[in-house]
């Protein structure tokens, strides 16, 4: 494996066609990921969902993705059509989402779903998908593979559910991981554990790892550099221990809105929304590796 | 919002009143969104294809004279009996010389007249008993509930029959058999969408303010159902009207000499090897007709799906 | 003004039986904030709608402003206490425009005067006339959330009960609700009753804290009391750790089904 950076993006733009106009949902936006936890934060419609999904091929026609450069390695994904794509999810390139419930088939044991991941990549034979599958949930830290093997999604609860998912998703030993809000439809003590579990497999397997979430202390607190987007734009990137050292007016805005335990304001300060914020930015704010 | 950067091109005049994003008054804003429904269906070629059917059945059964002669489908001439398609009678003439094309124009308002009077029965009854079915479960649910298996256990055709031996042949019986056999499944639709709805957050709302269980059903409940029902209507319309004209053929919708399309099949059948048109064109109709309201049920379905996902 | 006293809520029978709340019991004064903390499945919520009166086979007594309530409220018992939802999108009909949403309160009691009810009511919440005629899907979250607020105070009630009403909404927009939340309970003197998963949003606008686990009240403490780690039961400790973030040095739980 190269010590280049896994995935490289450079001025990403991700466009739909509506009724009242063109939406350009992601703009200039690059950046490169090394073997690291990157983390993008962003509040709804900063376009950080979108810029997860463009990089997995998965923005749903009438939206156009468009990019300077987009490389996974060595490969090419600016020229992938869905079959390209096919190919590399979960092979190289796998997303982990917010609900287990709803990515989980719900007619299938969970176990058989790991294992059909492992066969469709690998064409292996039935047992040798089964040992394979017992070992990631194994790896993940569950206690008793064989008999969680046999439930379905609708009998775990929603943390064994994303370790299961994060099971799935790395069987096929994908370079990259991107997660999208992992943990935001889980308990906060529950939160904690499925973290430490996805930085173990990621750290292990020396994969890059992409989390996008809303909640800026968290991601500060999990990963090593933090992209923050607002309006489809990158408007600042820092190593997470240096959040407070931010620069742009928006972070710091949203670091002050947030209540904090110990510090009780009568008042939170709100954020005011600068429309200089919604200009283009000179491309490459954030494409320092 | 359109000098930002995000959004660009947003458009002006009437549509510009009608997609504005900040209506002034109730009316804009319904109108506006019923225009942007009407944007969802008016892409799907296929669906426009079905209006475009449909309206052509509603004009031609309201301006039947304009397009045919009346007297023309009635009168028996028959020593133009069985005549192929040409000029004069573009459809050719049928086993008692009258003019097939005038028939099956003024055959449009038979079905137009079926089709609506189904409707106006099947969904208000539908909507009745699955509404506060679903919406008060318990014994009510239940009660409600069998009554509508009862009902379902019908066979259309064997109910008609049993009509027309109890009450006489003729198109008011044949539209009371069908609506009688065709409102469960309307009743079962309505009862499922009121239970997905029933433990929703703006229903809880509602019961905190104090809204009675009437007003809650009517105002909060019956407007999220009433799409689906629609939708199922246009889709069944196809075999309501297959239906109707089976009746026909068999003697108990339409009396003679109605031009209803599907006692004119029926009475075509003995000729049909040397004289195809008898039978055919009426077929031809009743199946472009069928076609057009499957066309536009599925669009409105998709429309619909798409406003709600 | 609440007064809460042994309040049980059951659901299911035999082997499917869930205590969602068991014998939970406190007071809140007229004026203030009372927050409930727990995590799914603590019997937070259920609390909540067994005090709004949404749960017909609640057992316990509920009290506000000096009389019981019983499970099947008359209509006049309704304007002296309102609830926001969580989530804004479901607790507004999809079908209705803001205009509709606020005017059924008003038309439902008989208040009249619905015009400058309704103005006065976007005005309070900081939205303008360009929102009256919208639908929801034509607002933001946070807008969808004022509206909501909007829809319970048309009453003008006493006791607004708040089922996480942040959680749904982005940081940005969280700070401005809040903020609109302690001015109106500051402009009309209501008592607050709050539920949440998120230790400092409760402790941004609630004055007590009760730790719920499993159906039970386990502890009853401050906001400043939290802060500083002074909490007794194990459990609220766990609780609070958990809400610093994330922690590396933290090992893996194995965890069985």
């Amino acid at each position: 494996m190269s010590d280049g950076p896994v995935l490289t993006i450079r001025n990403l733009r991700v466009v739909y066609p509506g009724d009242d106009g063109d939406f350009r949902a992601v703009r200039n936006v690059s950046f490169s990921l090394g073997r690291e936890r990157l983390g993008i934060v962003g509040e709804s419609g900063s376009g950080k969902s979108t810029t997860g999904r463009a990089i997995m091929g998965l923005i749903p026609y009438p939206g156009r993705v468009e990019a300077d450069e987009m490389r996974l390695g060595e490969t090419d994904l600016t020229r992938l059509n869905e079959r390209g794509f096919r190919r590399l999810r979960g092979k190289r390139i796998a997303m982990v989402l917010q609900d287990p419930k709803y990515s989980l088939d719900p007619v299938m044991t969970v176990g058989k779903q790991i294992a059909e991941t492992h066969r469709y990549h690998f064409g292996s034979s039935k047992q040798a998908a089964r040992a394979a599958a017992l070992e990631m949930l194994e790896a993940v830290h569950i206690r008793d593979p064989e008999r969680v093997y046999h439930q379905y999604a609708h009998q775990v609860s929603g943390g064994m559910g994303q370790r299961i998912m994060i099971a799935m998703m790395l069987i096929a030993g994908p370079d990259i991981l991107i997660a999208d809000e992992p943990t935001s439809a889980l308990d906060v003590s529950v939160q904690q554990q499925v973290l430490a579990v996805m930085d173990e497999m990621v750290k292990r397997r020396g994969m890059g790892l992409i989390l996008i979430s809303h909640n800026l202390h968290l991601v500060a607190s999990f990963c090593d550099r933090v992209l923050v987007m607002y309006a489809g734009q990158i408007v600042e990137v820092c190593d997470a221990g240096r959040l407070n050292e931010a620069r742009h007016p928006y972070t710091k805005g949203l670091l002050d809105a947030l209540p904090e335990l110990g510090h009780r304001r009568g008042e939170l300060p709100q954020l005011r929304r600068d429309p200089e914020w919604l200009i283009d930015l000179p491309a490459a704010v954030g494409a320092a590796a | 919002m359109s000098a930002t950067g995000l959004h660009m091109g947003a458009p002006t005049g009437w549509r510009g009143w009608l997609l504005d994003p900040a209506p002034a008054s109730r009316r804009q804003a319904r109108f506006g969104r019923w225009y942007r429904g009407w944007l969802g269906l008016y892409r799907n070629g296929l669906a426009m294809t079905g209006l475009v059917i449909v309206l052509a059945l509603v004009l031609v059964a309201i301006f039947a004279p304009l397009f045919a002669n009346h007297a023309a489908a009635f009168t028996q001439t028959l020593t133009d009996r069985l005549q192929p398609v040409s000029w004069a009678h573009l459809f050719g003439t049928d086993e008692l010389g009258r003019d097939i094309y005038a028939r099956v124009i003024f055959g449009s308002r038979i079905t137009l007249t079926i089709v609506a009077l189904v409707s106006v029965i099947v969904v208000p009854v539908g909507l009745a008993i699955g509404l506060p079915a679903g919406y008060f479960g318990g014994w009510i649910d239940a009660v409600l509930m069998r009554v509508t298996d009862i009902f379902l256990a019908f066979p259309r055709l064997v109910l008609a029959l049993a009509f027309a031996a109890a009450l006489g042949p003729g198109i008011e019986n044949a539209v009371i058999a069908i609506s009688l056999t065709a409102w469960p499944p309307y009743a079962r639709l309505a009862r499922a969408e009121t239970l997905t709805r029933r433990n929703a957050e703006f229903i809880e709302a509602a019961e905190l303010q104090g809204a009675s269980h009437v007003r809650i059903l009517f105002t909060q409940i019956m407007p999220l159902s009433l799409p689906s029902v629609i939708i199922r209507l246009t889709l069944d319309m196809a075999g309501i009207i297959l239906t109707a004209a089976g009746l026909g053929f068999l003697g108990l919708g339409a009396q003679p000499p109605a031009p209803e399309w599907g006692a004119m099949v029926s009475s075509g059948r003995q000729y049909l090897l040397d004289q195809w048109w008898v039978a055919t064109i009426p077929g031809m109709a009743i199946f472009i007709v069928s076609l057009g309201f499957n066309l536009l049920g599925d669009g409105l379905r998709d429309v619909s799906d798409s406003r709600a996902g | 003004m609440i007064e809460l006293e042994g309040v049980s809520v059951t659901y299911g029978a035999g082997p499917t039986t869930v205590r969602a709340a068991r014998e939970v019991s406190f007071r809140i004064p007229a004026g203030d904030a009372l927050g409930l903390v727990g995590e799914s499945g603590s019997g937070k919520s259920t609390v909540l709608r067994a005090v709004a009166g949404l749960i017909p086979h609640a057992k316990g007594s509920v009290v506000i402003n000096g009389r019981e309530l019983s499970n099947r409220r008359p209509r006049e018992s309704r304007k002296i206490i309102q609830m926001v939802f969580q989530d804004p999108y479901g607790s507004l009909h999809p079908n209705q425009t803001v205009d509709q949403t606020l005017s059924a309160p008003v038309a439902i009691h008989r208040l009249g005067n619905t015009e400058n009810r309704i103005m006065a009511a976007l005005t309070e919440v900081g939205l303008g006339r360009e929102h009256r005629y919208r639908y929801p899907h034509q607002l933001s979250g946070g807008q969808r959330q004022r509206v909501a607020i909007a829809r319970a105070l048309i009453l003008e009630p006493k006791v607004l009960l708040l089922d996480e009403p942040t959680s749904a909404l982005d940081v940005s927009v969280q700070a401005e609700i809040l903020n609109l939340l302690t001015r109106l309970r500051r402009d009309h003197g209501l008592t607050m009753l709050m539920v949440s998963h998120d230790l400092a949003v409760i402790a941004h606008i609630c004055d007590r804290i009760g730790v719920m686990h499993s159906g039970r009240l386990l502890e009853m403490t401050t906001a400043a009391a939290l802060s500083e780690g002074r909490v007794t039961d194990p459990y609220s400790q766990q609780l609070l750790r958990a809400n610093q973030g994330f922690d590396a040095s933290g090992g893996i739980i194995d965890v069985a089904a």
